[in-house]
């Protein structure tokens, strides 16, 4: 049976040369990297080979500013909690959008219950944040600005050089949640003002088991694990060596090959996009249309008056791995924050599904995933009240610019 | 040795929901609508997730003849009324008023706990259909009520 995995978001297989090179890292050099005797100062060795291919890929002016986490998600903890535990004697405000991974939105809201305050800036109906509305929410309690690169739902690329431009003038901290786009789009931390960014191996064909923050040497932090002196002393706890090990030469691979791999992705993007709005009736794209403001791997469609578990669980059944943001699909029966907050109807962002490509997806692939997608959203609108409505004219399309 | 077996956890399919409510998604029963239905009961809203429509064949006996169903939601939900319809096939308009959302859980061999509210709109979907029928058939109610109190 044919399968496609459409869900690199979620995760990506691991590199065979990254396996290989983590290999050794589990039975053969076990080391723990603050012990003084040849194994130790070998996984240490290894640590530091690892930031210098971080610090590389990111423009961070040294290895040092790289600090391994267990994932992105405590990146993002450590990013947005550190810093308000480090500044909060010189104010108590922060800013972020309304379109933030859970990982800095709970975090966030973790601290309001703490007595922080929050701005939360808008994004327009693609998911894009105005800088301008950044400048505006400016106090002088504001000690952090939060943002991501891209939007791990819609693919919306931030104008993060000019929210960083916008920090550095007003002298705040500005976190740069970027899990979603290393590996993908070009980072360089210095352009972009970042005091602190965030990575995660696993989203660009490294291991899981690492998350990645860039520290600049000014930005100010306090630490959330606490224990020994393990990074720097801003992350207690035995380094993961075989994932580190593995995430570097994934974020070095990443790297070299990223235009080629982005030049191909947008060639399938576009494929997938074509092939859905021309053979599927009452379908939207949510976030930007595929360019250089939208993420090279991320389609997000709406198809109306069907639902997006069922569409995905008919994908699943041609083989087909996909994601949706339709609140079945989620374990808090909410609809994706993402599509809440640019607007979209909610029975269409209950028709959501989520395709994200990968290095390794075909003509062939895009081709077939075209085909089994139509056919299944035929087969729900043959079960579904709302077609039948819309049908006998009793309800209209709510996609703008349809027929109604 | 190993403790930890790759292969013992590698089935032949994974579905989030067991078998039966997958049969019941993949390959429903008595999709559609019917044709001079005698009864039928819409409910939920799309802005909640699910819309259940529910259409009931009944005859002179007051037997539920044939039925058949509608659902815009996830794959529970089209499970649910799937299973619905099976349940009420064949019973009287008293025995169907019966049937129960935990009926409908315990028929597809159990839901998730946040998927439960699926099986609550079924047992809605047919007791609207049932009301709509009694609506229709004014002269069923005080016997539909007589038996329901001797019940």
């Amino acid at each position: 049976m044919i399968k496609v995995y459409l869900d690199h978001q979620s995760s990506t297989p691991v590199l065979p040369q990254v396996y290989e090179a983590m290999l050794p890292w589990f039975s053969e050099y076990y080391g723990n990297a603050s012990a003084l005797h040849e194994q130790g100062l070998r996984a240490r060795a290894a640590l530091n080979q690892s930031r210098k291919q971080f610090s590389e890929a990111i423009h961070s002016p040294d290895p040092e500013s790289i600090l391994f986490t267990s994932c992105g998600t405590e990146a993002n903890n450590l990013a947005v909690k550190g810093t308000a535990y480090a500044l909060q004697h010189k104010g108590k405000h922060i800013i972020l959008s309304t379109a933030e991974h859970p990982s800095v939105e709970n975090s966030v809201a973790f601290l309001e219950r703490q007595g922080f305050t929050a701005t939360r800036v808008s994004v327009n109906s693609e998911g894009f944040i105005n800088p301008e509305d950044i400048r505006a929410a400016i106090t002088p309690e504001t000690i952090l600005i939060a943002t991501h690169y891209a939007n791990h739902d819609i693919g919306t690329i931030q104008p993060v050089a000019q929210i960083g431009e916008i920090a550095r003038e007003h002298k705040i901290q500005f976190f740069v949640d970027a899990a979603f786009s290393a590996g993908w789009l070009p980072i360089n931390v210095q352009e972009m003002n970042a005091s602190l960014l965030s990575l995660s191996p696993h989203r660009f064909y490294g291991p899981k088991g690492v998350g990645v923050l860039y520290k600049n040497r000014k930005a100010r932090l306090s630490s959330i694990i606490h224990g020994g002196i393990q990074e720097n002393n801003f992350r207690s706890g035995t380094e993961n060596i075989p994932a580190i090990v593995g995430g570097g030469l994934a974020m070095e691979l990443a790297e070299n090959e990223r235009e080629t791999r982005v030049s191909r992705l947008r060639v399938l993007q576009e494929k997938l996009w074509k092939g859905l709005s021309e053979q599927i009736s009452y379908i939207c794209l949510n976030g930007p249309v595929p360019g250089e403001n939208r993420h090279p791997a991320n389609l997000n469609v709406s198809t109306e008056f069907i639902e997006g578990e069922g569409q995905l669980l008919l994908c699943n059944a041609a083989g087909i791995a996909v994601a949706s943001g339709s609140s079945c699909v989620s374990k808090n029966l909410k609809s994706s924050l993402t599509l809440t907050v640019i607007g979209l109807d909610i029975t269409l962002a209950q028709g959501n599904i989520i395709f994200t490509l990968g290095k390794d997806n075909t003509f062939e692939e895009i081709d077939y995933v075209v085909s089994s997608f139509a056919k299944i959203v035929e087969r729900l609108r043959q079960m579904s009240p709302m077609w039948e409505a819309f049908q006998k004219g009793n309800i209209s399309s709510v996609i703008p610019g349809n027929p109604k | 040795m190993r403790f930890f077996h790759t292969e013992n956890i590698m089935a032949e399919e994974y579905n989030p929901y067991n078998p039966i409510v997958m049969d019941h998604f993949l390959n429903p029963r008595n999709m559609g609508d019917l044709e001079d239905a005698d009864g039928i009961g819409e409910v939920g809203a799309a802005a909640c997730g699910d819309i259940m429509k529910i259409s009931l064949k009944i005859s002179d006996d007051g037997k539920i003849s044939d039925a058949r169903f509608k659902t815009f939601g996830c794959g529970s939900a089209i499970a649910s009324s799937s299973m619905a319809t099976e349940l009420v096939k064949g019973k009287t308009i008293e025995e169907a008023l019966k049937v129960t959302n935990k009926n409908v859980v315990d028929a597809l061999g159990g839901l998730p706990p946040v998927k439960i509210h699926c099986s609550v709109l079924a047992e809605e979907a047919i007791k609207a259909a049932l009301d709509d029928y009694i609506k229709r058939h004014p002269e069923k109610a005080a016997l539909v009520a007589a038996n329901n109190h001797k019940a």
